[in-house]
């Protein structure tokens, strides 16, 4: 399928998702668990992005979303703008930072690029805690508005936009794999000299990713405010985040865009059913069982899984 | 009246190189001329890989200048250098391991070839082009598998294949006949012969003399970083300091 066909099939389905739900489903709980899985699935697609088609890994996942978050935090401190906009604002600010990580990463590969990821998810973190205008160290309540833009509850409007941005986060992550640039990101995966003495601008091709990788997960930031309704450092910079984004690509699969996907909906879920029926203390155990598992059993996710099995068929 | 000499596709002037205290390249001096086919050979660790990496940008050299077809070489990434016209194999073959043999080659196409002025080749004619390619080096069977599935003399033409899939005027084939058999030297020297026969000059990083002597129509031997002999391969292979050099004292 090309990829205008799929932008157009993916939107359609996205919008009959959108109408179904909203129109079939009346338990405020499931937007409110909806919302975390869908925005799990938005932070492990822009995860993959450079980790899953470049091979760099990121464990500052959450110096990327909690930038988005808190340029929603300034915007709705200074501007009466609407969301939309804040997730805009989110997008260009973690991008900018994204750019920011590629400048500073450029000669750093590996495990040092991930610990560099890492450190700078912590100076992030202590700059906003040192940043009272935002809330510093005590956090910062965020008041939503009264009234949501669409029919239904504010809950019901954020997992609206949550929806419309893993569409535009999977057509994203799917163009690159299908286009020039994925053939070029997957070159740097495999073999970063051979890439570059194949033509490959791989410097260029980085800076890419990180900036388009770091914008959707600040897209997938920006909402969070109004939907926790108090955002603070310690929750927002969370560790947690990272272990999501990396381990759904993971079980997933991560040199496809259904990976991602797969593994979100499927981490994402798991996780919302223990929450309510153990107690969300087992989530990160739960995701540690399963990244076990599937590194013995599946060790290139699900979709590998899958791919193995049509080629003993043939 | 006497023509003027043509000017050389690649013309090294004083190429120094230093890993600390050691000195890996010493004031190379190097001239090759469109369509040659030069041998390089030296001892382990004399630095021909070093001058190799020098040139194609994957180092950066200390001292010294490079120029290729006339144009200043210092400073350009290792990818631009490429798309110049400079392309060379790996001593030890580095395919891109998850992807075809196809979409091994459509990578320097796409990002070498492609990028240079008035070459805008669609995504029909790149496919074409691949497995013409593939087809020349014999792997045109092959053309949807995965590198893992080749043999180590299929996987040495990949590599060649791949460097030339990015339009070369100059190739170095480092080692590109290192673990071979016999056999499988003659018919990686076939493919040589006939990618020089095409236009493309070529410069032979080889231990295999035998190889190197019937591929070369020049030789140049370095020895602890310094160049020591260039000339006929006959009388660079009499010369006493290459005889030393490679049989001792």
């Amino acid at each position: 399928m090309s990829s205008a066909r799929f932008w157009l099939a993916s939107l359609a389905i996205t919008a009959i998702l959108l109408v179904l739900t909203r129109w079939q489903i009346e338990n405020g709980y499931f937007y409110f668990a909806a919302y975390v899985v869908l925005q799990s699935v938005v932070l492990a697609t822009a995860w993959n992005i450079l980790g899953g088609y470049t091979g760099y890994i990121n464990f500052g996942v959450g110096a990327f979303f909690a930038f988005g978050a808190y340029s929603s935090v300034v915007l709705h401190k200074l501007t009466t703008v609407p969301l939309p906009v804040m997730i805009a604002a989110g997008g260009l600010v973690s991008g900018l930072l994204g750019f920011l990580m590629g400048c500073l990463t450029l000669r750093l590969k590996g495990v040092f690029f991930a610990i560099a990821t890492l450190a700078l998810a912590i100076v992030a973190q202590t700059l906003i805690v040192n940043w009272a205008f935002v809330g510093g160290s005590r956090g910062i309540y965020i008041i939503r508005p009264q009234h949501a833009p669409l029919a239904g509850g504010y809950v019901q409007y954020l997992y609206s936009l949550m929806l419309v941005l893993s569409w535009l986060s999977i057509a994203i992550a799917r163009t690159i794999e299908r286009s020039h640039l994925g053939l070029g990101l997957a070159a740097i995966r495999d073999d970063e000299q051979a890439a570059e003495a194949s033509g490959v601008p791989t410097l260029r091709l980085r800076l890419l990713a990180t900036t388009l990788s770091g914008a959707l997960m600040g897209m997938a930031g920006a909402p969070f405010p109004y939907y926790v309704t108090y955002l603070d450092p310690t929750s927002s910079f969370s560790l947690a985040y990272a272990v999501n984004a990396v381990a759904m690509p993971l079980i997933g699969g991560m040199t496809s865009w259904i990976g991602p996907v797969i593994g979100a909906l499927l981490l994402g879920t798991v996780q919302q059913v223990a929450t309510v029926t153990i107690s969300s203390a087992l989530n990160l155990l739960i995701v540690g069982l399963l990244l076990i598992a599937f590194v013995i059993i599946a060790p290139n996710g699900i979709v590998g899984l899958f791919a193995r099995r049509r080629v003993r068929r043939r | 009246m006497i023509a003027a000499a043509a000017a050389p596709l690649l013309a090294v002037t004083g190429l120094g190189k230093q890993f600390g205290g050691f000195v890996a390249l010493d004031g190379i001096d190097l001239e090759i001329a469109e369509g040659e086919r030069l041998g390089l050979i030296g001892p382990n660790g004399s630095g021909k890989s070093t001058l190799v990496n020098c040139l194609c940008g994957t180092l950066r050299h200390d001292r010294g200048e490079i120029r290729f077809a006339g144009r200043r070489l210092d400073g350009v990434p290792a990818h631009q250098r490429t798309r110049r016209g400079l392309a060379r194999s790996f001593q030890l073959p580095r395919p891109f391991g998850t992807m075809s043999l196809v979409d091994n080659l459509r990578i320097p196409l796409l990002y070498a070839a492609n990028a240079r002025p008035g070459m805008h080749l669609g995504d029909a004619a790149i496919e074409q082009h691949c497995l013409a390619l593939l087809g020349a080096v014999g792997l045109a069977d092959r053309a949807r598998r995965r590198p893992r599935e080749l043999t180590q003399v299929e996987m040495r033409k990949l590599e060649l294949a791949r460097a030339v899939a990015s339009g070369p005027r100059l190739l170095f084939a480092d080692e590109a006949m290192a673990g071979l058999s016999t056999a499988e030297v003659e018919e990686i020297l076939a493919v040589l012969l006939r990618l020089n026969e095409s236009g493309i000059t070529i410069v032979l990083i080889e231990h295999i003399m035998r190889a190197v002597m019937s591929f070369s129509t020049r030789l140049v031997v370095l020895v602890a970083g310094r160049k020591i002999a260039d000339g006929m391969p006959q009388e660079v292979m009499r010369n006493p300091e290459v005889e030393r050099a490679y049989l001792g004292e």
